[in-house]
């Protein structure tokens, strides 16, 4: 019967509006809504929205249409479809003038979806607001206020900050609590503003209004956390804020501000949060909350989820601020409890929570380790994702054992975006806290097995980097890693590739028994693995290169598998990648090259620079640093982003080295052209191992710049003239890394110097600014800089002279800089105690 | 403080949108696609929050529409689900048992609710009663403003 009616409303409805149309009314905005309801296809819906938009269009022309407003309503509807409808930007501002109620409501709806603050209405927009501000209707002073806290720009802030301020001032809540937003809002955008509001803002708190007293509390929290005076100025406030609190918390039932019977949890998470702000970093002032505190994080029912919403806040707060221990075991009790509630959103928020406290208090937090280790399991990936960050910030020298066992189940069913963090992660911990060098490496190969081509070439790197520098782990390194390729021959490159590497180098202890029970290896047994490996399509480009590269050192280590293996490196002669087809055809060449074969393909000098560090130099051949190779967690921004940087070819290397005709190039190499007679040994064994670096270089470091680096490094040596020198790092600090490197050594007492900063941050740097000083003995000219601004991944440089004044002494140089960047100034600094070269 | 909050459908619709910072329009329509696809692709069982470039998100669906918001690092989740919900009564107070027709056909009056209820991205009024006491304030003036012709009402139709 109910039905019956309401469709023959409805039909009566549908000729009034066809009749209302034929005289000349524009469609309804509920017709248009039904209409575009009705469309079956994207097509059908478009022709209505076109057909309409035309109309509204054309509509407009007529200024003082009775219609505007309902124009304007069904244009906002046409813009939340997607579709264009800033031509409607400039009649919502006129529909704001006219004087009548429904227009300037639609008229600021419509201002506020299509305009922000960039639009160039905003004159007129600045205009009607401050019209409208000063209203004696509250309605149409308070949607201006909603607007300007939806749409201001800075000069709309500065000019309407004084009207706001007068709003504060009068005695009506309902404007109140919008100024007091609007407030925020301004000294957000404009914080130099806030001077206009300081006076104001403390009667606030004392007002009884809820919403007031939000408004407030809001408007302080931005105010502290702008600026440090403020901060002190308004601490006094801090017994007010206790007094609130303990009002919502002691106060009965008020059905007006009470969810599921706690009072307004709203403005308790709001205080919570600004005492936070307040009491950070001062033991004063914490003492005054400490009581509170420990009565809102025991008397919070936490049956639903608002109780915990609190609950949590309490506990952001009391860890940030300088809480008594009792307090914070108390908070970090709470997050125990909230990682075992079935509400996964607490959960969530509890991994999340204890990853930002885990550096507040390690051992509260690491008693939670079991919990932790078990969300890993979670069906959940946001859950997963914060649990797997937990676990390794809980990662130390006594549980690396017990913890890696579960991060190595995650690992094996983690999702193909974990497998990559994972992996560098993996070897960060791995590599801090390993109880020794054959674990580490073990680790490591299951890792990389596990995380398979997921794993950053980075991590390959590291890992060769790390063999190459333990010398008693190579001979177990390289049985490990051949057991490991023999298994898995597809599925994990990244393995197949530091595998290749290690057998490549150190195949010879390959045949070595390491112990009575395993298995003799026999040249064949390796020679195989490479036989399956190489010649499959599932094999990468990469390992292949890399595999061609061993196989071609395993040439001279190898005795009886020869023609294997010559076979092997011809294959790819022809291929249709340059890169691996340059490096087959070379090392053919070299293979046949007899005596000067085995010097090019000695085992490469150890590597002890680590490659994450991409731009500097990869080879250093001073085993001291050894120790400096520590990976900070910092440094694994730039390890996961760089994992797309192009290999370097090293063709070009290869290629000048011209090998096999007569060449300049390798004469010298072997000491000097024709008719001289073999240069001193260590001088040829000095030359061959430069080359060694660079074929070594490129063929295990896909970082470009290390590669270029070692370009102009390599040759001149072998050439033996203007011998080019090793940069020192003078600074390396917050992404920025500043060299010096020796360009011309003493000559008449002077040395030239060239200064290099990259810029390893994902930021532009302006007004750099480099200073050197050395001591007494030295003067030091500088001259310009190339530039005083450095994009990222750029880098400036610099030329000075030094001057010695005393011969025979060492140069010593304090270096410093400056720079901006995102509008902070930044310095840095850094001591030289010795130039290789100088 | 809230940078947007997005309604949509379960098939992916938009119905309302509200920003609190400026975005240029192509990203604005980048994000509502990137975040309608992101959770709808979502099981019901998972947590309300993702990671949304430097944004939380907080979502939480009502009968067949999603209620989304983007707020800052420093923000409570937790709270933030309580807004929705607030928001989600108010509409419900308002229409009478609301659902996604309602706010279709008079989406309007959800973003008025809306403005009343939250201000520059943070809750204004904490009081339900309060909101729809302003919201009735208001209709009330529009009423009696707009004239009823014969064939015709002059208000939005």
């Amino acid at each position: 019967m109910a039905t019956a009616v309401e469709l023959a409303i409805e039909k009566i409805d549908e000729y009034k509006s066809k009749i209302g149309r034929t005289l000349g009314t524009p469609m309804r905005l509920r017709d248009l809504i039904r209409q575009v309801r009705a469309a079956r296809t994207m097509a059908e819906e478009r022709a209505v929205v076109d057909r309409e938009s035309a109309n509204i269009r054309e509509s407009f022309r007529d200024d003082d249409s009775p219609w505007k407003c309902r124009n304007i309503a069904k244009l906002l509807y046409i813009h939340m479809l997607g579709y264009p409808a800033h031509f409607g930007q400039m009649e919502c501002m006129k529909l704001v003038a006219h004087p009548r109620f429904t227009d300037k409501r639609i008229g600021y709806l419509g201002a506020m979806l299509l305009l922000d603050e960039r639009s160039e209405v905003h004159l007129l927009v600045t205009n009607s607001l401050k019209n409208d501000l000063t209203c004696s209707t509250q309605f149409v002073s308070g949607l201006a206020l909603c607007t300007l806290g939806s749409i201001c720009s800075a000069e709309m802030c500065r000019d309407l900050a004084n009207e706001v301020e007068k709003i504060i001032k009068q005695n009506n809540a309902y404007l109140k609590k919008k100024a007091a937003l609007c407030a925020f809002r301004i000294v957000r955008k404009v914080p130099e503003l806030m001077e206009v509001f300081i006076p104001c803002t403390r009667s606030l708190l004392g007002e009884k209004n809820h919403g007031v007293l939000m408004g407030a509390t809001t408007l302080v929290t931005e105010m502290c956390e702008r600026s440090p005076d403020v901060l002190n100025h308004f601490k006094k406030l801090v017994p007010n804020l206790v007094r609130i609190l303990k009002n919502l918390l002691m106060s009965g039932y008020s059905p007006e501000h009470d969810v599921t019977g706690i009072s307004d949890p709203f403005l308790q998470v709001k205080i919570l949060r600004l005492l936070r702000v307040l009491g950070k970093d001062d033991v004063r002032v914490t003492e005054e909350m400490n009581d509170i505190l420990a009565q809102v994080a025991t008397n919070t029912e936490t049956a639903k989820n608002v109780g915990n919403a609190i609950l949590y806040e309490t506990v952001l707060t009391i860890m940030e601020i300088k809480s008594e221990s009792g307090l914070r075991i108390l908070a970090v009790n709470i997050l125990g409890r909230f990682l075992l509630n079935t509400d996964k959103n607490i959960r969530y928020v509890a991994l999340n929570t204890l990853l930002k406290t885990v550096h507040v208090d390690y051992q509260a937090v690491q008693r939670h380790r079991n919990v932790v280790v078990e969300c890993l399991k979670d069906p959940d990936i946001s859950i997963r994702k914060r649990a797997m960050e937990l676990c390794f910030a809980l990662m130390n020298r006594t549980n690396i054992a017990i913890m890696t066992k579960e991060v190595l189940i995650f690992l094996e069913t983690a999702d193909a975006e974990f497998k990559s963090e994972c992996a560098s992660r993996m070897y960060i911990a791995t590599e801090r806290f390993s109880p020794n060098h054959e674990w580490h490496l073990d680790t490591m190969i299951t890792v990389l097995r596990l995380a398979g081509k997921y794993v950053p070439d980075e991590v390959v790197s590291c890992m060769i980097q790390m063999i190459s520098a333990n010398d008693q782990l190579q001979s177990y390194a390289v049985s490990q890693l051949y057991h490991a390729a023999q298994r898995d021959a597809i599925n994990a490159q990244p393995l197949l590739q530091v595998a290749f590497w290690t057998i490549g180098e150190f195949g010879d202890l390959l045949l070595q028994p390491t112990d009575v029970d395993s298995t003799p290896i026999s040249e064949s047994d390796v020679i195989s693995v490479f036989e399956t490996v190489l010649p499959s399509v599932l094999t990468s480009l990469m390992t292949k290169c890399y595999g061609v590269t061993a196989l071609a050192k395993l040439a001279t280590r190898f005795h009886s598998t020869g023609d294997r293996i010559e076979a092997l490196v011809r294959m790819n002669q022809a291929h249709i990648q340059l890169e691996l087809q340059q490096r087959s055809v070379e090392f053919n060449v070299i293979l046949r090259l007899g005596e000067l074969r085995d010097g090019l393909l000695e085992r490469m000098p150890v590597i002890t620079h680590n490659s994450l560090n991409a731009a500097a130099p990869s080879m250093i051949e001073d085993d001291g640093k050894k120790d400096d190779l520590k990976i900070s967690s910092a440094e694994i921004k730039t390890f996961v982003v760089s994992t797309d940087a192009t290999p370097v070819t090293n063709g070009d290397l290869l290629g000048d080295l011209n090998l096999g005709s007569t060449s300049d190039y390798s004469a010298d190499l072997l000491g000097g052209g024709g008719g001289a007679p073999a240069a001193p040994a260590q001088q040829q064994q000095h030359s061959n191992s430069n080359i060694l670096d660079i074929f070594g270089d490129s063929s295990s470091l896909p970082s470009s710049n290390a590669g270029v680096a070692d370009l102009d490094f390599g040759i001149p040596a072998a050439k033996e003239s203007a011998p080019t020198y090793q940069p020192v790092i003078a600074i390396n600090s917050k992404g920025i890394e500043v060299q010096i490197q020796v360009i011309e050594s003493w000559r008449n007492e002077q040395a030239r110097l060239k200064m290099t900063a990259y810029n390893y941050t994902p930021r532009t740097l302006t007004n750099f600014n480099f200073l050197a000083a050395v001591t007494k003995t030295f003067d030091i000219a500088l001259e310009p800089s190339s530039s005083p601004n450095i994009e990222p991944n750029e880098h400036a440089t610099q030329f000075m002279t030094i001057t010695r004044k005393v011969p025979n002494t060492a140069a010593r140089m304090r270096t410093k800089i400056s720079y901006i960047v995102d509008g902070s100034e930044q310095v840095g600094d850094g001591v030289v105690n010795e130039f290789p070269g100088l | 403080m809230m940078q947007y909050m997005l309604l949509f459908s379960r098939q992916g619709k938009l119905r309302l949108q509200k920003w609190y910072t400026a975005y240029p329009d192509k990203q604005k329509k980048k994000i509502c696609r990137e975040l309608i696809t992101q959770i709808l692709a979502r099981k019901p069982k998972m947590c309300a929050f993702l990671e949304y470039k430097d944004l939380k998100i907080v979502y939480k669906r009502y009968a067949s529409l999603y209620f989304c918001c983007a707020i800052e690092q420093n923000d409570n989740e937790l709270i933030t689900l309580e807004v929705i919900h607030r928001y989600v009564e108010l509409l419900d107070k308002y229409f009478g048992s609301v659902c996604e027709l309602d706010i279709i056909f008079n989406f309007e009056k959800a973003y008025f609710i809306l403005d009343e209820f939250l201000l520059a991205g943070e809750i204004q009024e904490t009081s339900k009663k309060q909101v729809l006491k302003a919201i009735a304030a208001q209709d009330l003036i529009q009423e009696e403003e707009t004239p009823q012709g014969f064939f015709e009402d002059h208000g939005l139709g």
